[in-house]
């Protein structure tokens, strides 16, 4: 045994170890074992997606002023020159031509932001998918929804802050939102803006919920979040050698970690070259904010273009209860996201309670061993699909030459009647899908289904290796192949916000 | 596990890829090169290091696979027994004392209720009655550069976004004035002097979002918002004819003044903005 404290490195770790008593936990934090499959990458991209957030956000509010006052653009983007604009809107213009990789950093920012939603969206999918919300992992699931639904708001801020006529509209939006909750509505809006619509120093305001109040809950959740992961260790899907009471993978010392770190360093490259190459959000064309002024085609980034389609899709009707009204965009824009995300909310327990299934599992579900629970979840990705569209028809119909009104009446048919369907046919899939599986295991015994595993070492043990490699080349691509599906869902969504935030001045 | 050949070779490469993409990025950081260089040298500096890494992991790393057990997470009853045990004779302690823990939890409850007095700081108390606007009779009607609106202005079919002269227009003040055909006009009884040779002038905020309704369609007499399609028929009172929007624009009666300038003859016919839970009691 070699001393460890004759290096400097070792000698501080022995004074630490001193004083804090580190060494177990370290060790067993070195020896934790990451079971491997390509879903499970969705939860890192989300990860590295935010540190990718904090670090261009911290150089960017380094340029932004959340400033209303009123000044004249002298800077170097010719055509705004002369033009009146709020403080806020110019220091954006300026970051974004006159400060060197001021644009990549925004723009970088800009697409992290999706990315980080988009895969905390895939990552929740396959978590919803593969049953990895059951007992003990109720909690990962309340913590991570919060997640998504903070992050949500984060992404409204910081998009919000620009002041462009596009962003503006939407904070427009968001004002007439609060103002529908029923009895306290009006005074939130009035609490959060300052008074009435435009409010009072509304933008310092955001900006401080934008970098400090917002970005503090999210550390602290995805520490919470990552806590909660790591105290049961992964789930793993079923295969030889893999049981409820072990874990089957790469260990985290080394192998993992290098690889792990090595990814965080391929997203932030992919975020980057996104930056650089794929223009988004280019404020500049769209003008500063005027409350009296509005493009057509306007739209919200993906996760909030959903809640557009669903005010869209309302009919023009409010509820009247004597003399209070409940708001037309209350139900839309307030009740209908309040559900779904109640519903999510409570999902593990309700199917908890449905199924009777009180359990522990470490051994994740394939979507097709639950028909019922998949055809769910198909159906209110379904639903939200018909939204995304709905949220973004108005560009269709431009383009196409279609009628709105035809349009919009199949949508609303649509958002009823393609969940169902859709959720019916994934059910049939799912269930002939899990029929042959049972077929074929009858007709031909499973190769080395339980490969005996006796010792927990580090590095190779063959006997494993082989089984795990050859259940996963049965299991592997099957489990894949639906969760690929998802994923592909979720690259369309990103893809489509590409195209998203078109303007034409009104 | 044996390394897999090139492994070395290949990680080396792309580290060295990595630094000489750093470099780049300093130059053309310097140069003013541009965005796309800055993103490229980025990337690939990035993009070294973190293929690099995955290459030493998967290749010269021991892939397993690893096992490990998985950790009870449930504690054994009795110690749960224990440390309910424990936490009962600290409570027995504090209930001792119940009338302390009652004050205690009052003051406690009082400095919470205090602490969140100066939210009153973030807005005023929204107001009881109907909300003001700058319209009042007799005020004229001036474009975005301050230029009096007259009978000349519009031809039929034409229309533009007018204020009240003489203030700094708010959010609520804008309409959206229209001339048509004094014919074609079907508007709701007691409006029918509100509509000087033509014009017509509507609550410029969606009833339904709040977003102005900025898109005029002169076959039909259509208006229409750009954000979620809400579209009010001109001639029928701002009627809402599709969409989501609840209830019709709420409309300002116009008269002619003097120098033909025409002049409002009040306020909205209605409350102006989307719907809210006091919209109609005003009160």
């Amino acid at each position: 045994m070699t001393d460890h404290t004759t290096t400097p490195f070792g000698r501080l770790a022995h004074w630490v170890d001193q004083r804090v008593g580190a060494a177990r936990f370290t060790r067993s934090t070195l020896d934790y074992v990451f079971p491997k499959h390509f879903s499970f990458l969705f939860g890192e991209i989300a990860l590295y997606s935010f540190v990718v957030l904090v670090a261009t956000g911290i150089f960017l509010a380094l340029f932004y002023s959340p400033s209303e006052a009123e000044v004249v653009y002298r800077g170097e983007y010719v055509p705004l020159r002369g033009v009146g604009m709020t403080e806020a809107y110019a220091s954006v213009v300026d970051l974004s031509f006159s400060v060197h990789a001021g644009l990549l950093f925004r723009q970088t920012h800009h697409w992290a932001a999706i990315v980080f939603l988009g895969a905390i969206f895939i990552h929740l999918c396959r978590v919803f998918f593969t049953g990895a919300f059951r007992r003990p992992r109720e909690l990962n699931w309340i913590t991570g929804l919060t997640l998504m639904v903070v992050g949500i708001g984060e992404g409204f801020a910081g998009y919000s802050l620009l002041d462009d006529l596009l962003s503006g509209t939407g904070v427009r939006i968001g004002y007439s939102i609060a103002e529908s909750i029923p009895v306290v509505g009006t005074w939130i809006a009035y609490w959060a803006w300052g008074g009435e619509y435009p409010g009072e120093g509304f933008l310092s305001r955001l900006f401080a919920v934008h970098i400090f109040l917002l970005p503090a809950i999210i550390a602290t959740l995805i520490a919470v979040h990552l806590f909660l992961v790591a105290r049961p260790h992964h789930a793993q899907f079923p295969g030889p050698g893999r049981r409820e009471d072990n874990v089957v993978g790469l260990r985290l010392w080394p192998s993992y970690a290098t690889l792990s770190v090595g990814f965080f360093f391929l997203i932030a490259a992919a975020l980057t070259l996104m930056g650089g190459f794929l223009q988004i959000n280019p404020v500049w064309l769209y003008g500063p904010y005027d409350v009296f002024a509005v493009s057509s085609g306007s739209q919200a980034d993906w996760y909030f273009l959903w809640i557009q389609g669903a005010l869209r899709l309302m009919p023009g009707v409010s509820l009247q209860l004597g003399p209070w009204t409940v708001a037309n965009q209350f139900f839309p824009a307030v009740l209908y996201p309040g559900v779904v995300f109640g519903v999510l909310y409570l999902w593990p327990f309700l199917e908890a309670r449905i199924t009777g299934d009180h359990a522990e599992h470490h051994l994740l579900d394939r979507p097709r061993d639950r028909p019922v629970r998949t055809a769910l979840g198909v159906a209110a990705i379904t639903g939200f699909v018909v939204l995304l569209l709905a949220g973004s028809d108005d560009v269709f119909v431009t383009t196409f030459d279609w009628s709105i009104v035809t349009v919009r009446n199949v949508e609303r048919v649509a958002f009823f009647v393609l969940p169902a369907v859709v959720g019916l046919v994934a059910w049939k899939i799912a269930r002939d899908l899990a029929r042959a599986d049972a077929a074929q295991a009858d007709d031909a015994p499973r190769p080395a289904t339980a490969a005996p595993v006796t010792t927990a070492t580090a590095g190779g043990l063959d006997g494993i290796d082989v089984a795990v490699r050859r259940g996963g080349a049965r299991n592997g691509p099957t489990a894949g192949w639906s969760l690929g599906a998802v994923a592909l869902a979720g690259a369309v969504v990103a893809l489509g916000s590409v195209l998203r935030r078109r303007s034409r001045g009104s | 596990m044996a390394d897999r050949p090139g492994g070395t070779a290949r990680v080396a490469t792309a580290f060295v890829l990595s630094v000489v993409a750093s470099g780049g990025f300093i130059a053309a950081y310097q140069l003013d090169a541009g965005t796309q260089w800055l993103a490229l040298a980025l990337t690939v500096a990035l993009g070294g290091l973190g293929t690099g890494l995955a290459w030493w992991s998967r290749r010269l790393m021991p892939q397993g696979p690893a096992e490990e057990p998985r950790p009870t997470l449930a504690p054994p009853a009795a110690e749960e027994q224990r440390t309910a045990e424990t936490f009962r004779a600290g409570r027995q302690a504090i209930r001792r004392r119940g009338l302390l823990g009652g004050l205690l939890a009052t003051a406690v409850g009082a400095l919470g209720l205090g602490a969140l007095w100066p939210a009153r700081s973030l807005g005023p108390a929204p107001p009881t009655g109907l909300r003001a606007t700058g319209w009042r009779e007799g005020v004229r009607l001036v474009d975005e550069s301050g230029a009096a609106v007259t009978t000349t202005t519009l031809d039929v079919g034409g229309v533009l976004t007018a204020f009240p002269e003489g203030t700094d227009p708010a959010a609520n003040d804008q309409v959206v004035v229209v001339r048509v055909p004094p014919d074609d006009l079907d508007l709701p009884d007691g409006r029918r002097d509100w509509t000087p040779e033509g014009y017509v002038a509507y609550s410029k905020v969606c009833t339904h979002a709040g977003c102005p309704v900025g898109l005029y369609q002169d076959v039909g007499y259509l208006l229409l918002c750009p954000c979620h399609q809400a579209t009010f028929d001109v001639a029928q009172g701002a009627r809402p004819v599709f969409g989501p929007a609840p209830r019709e624009l709420p409309q300002l009666p116009l008269r002619v003044g003097e120098d033909d300038s025409l002049i409002a003859g009040g306020d909205f016919s209605a409350p102006v903005g989307p719907d809210r839970w006091r919209l109609g009691g005003q009160g």
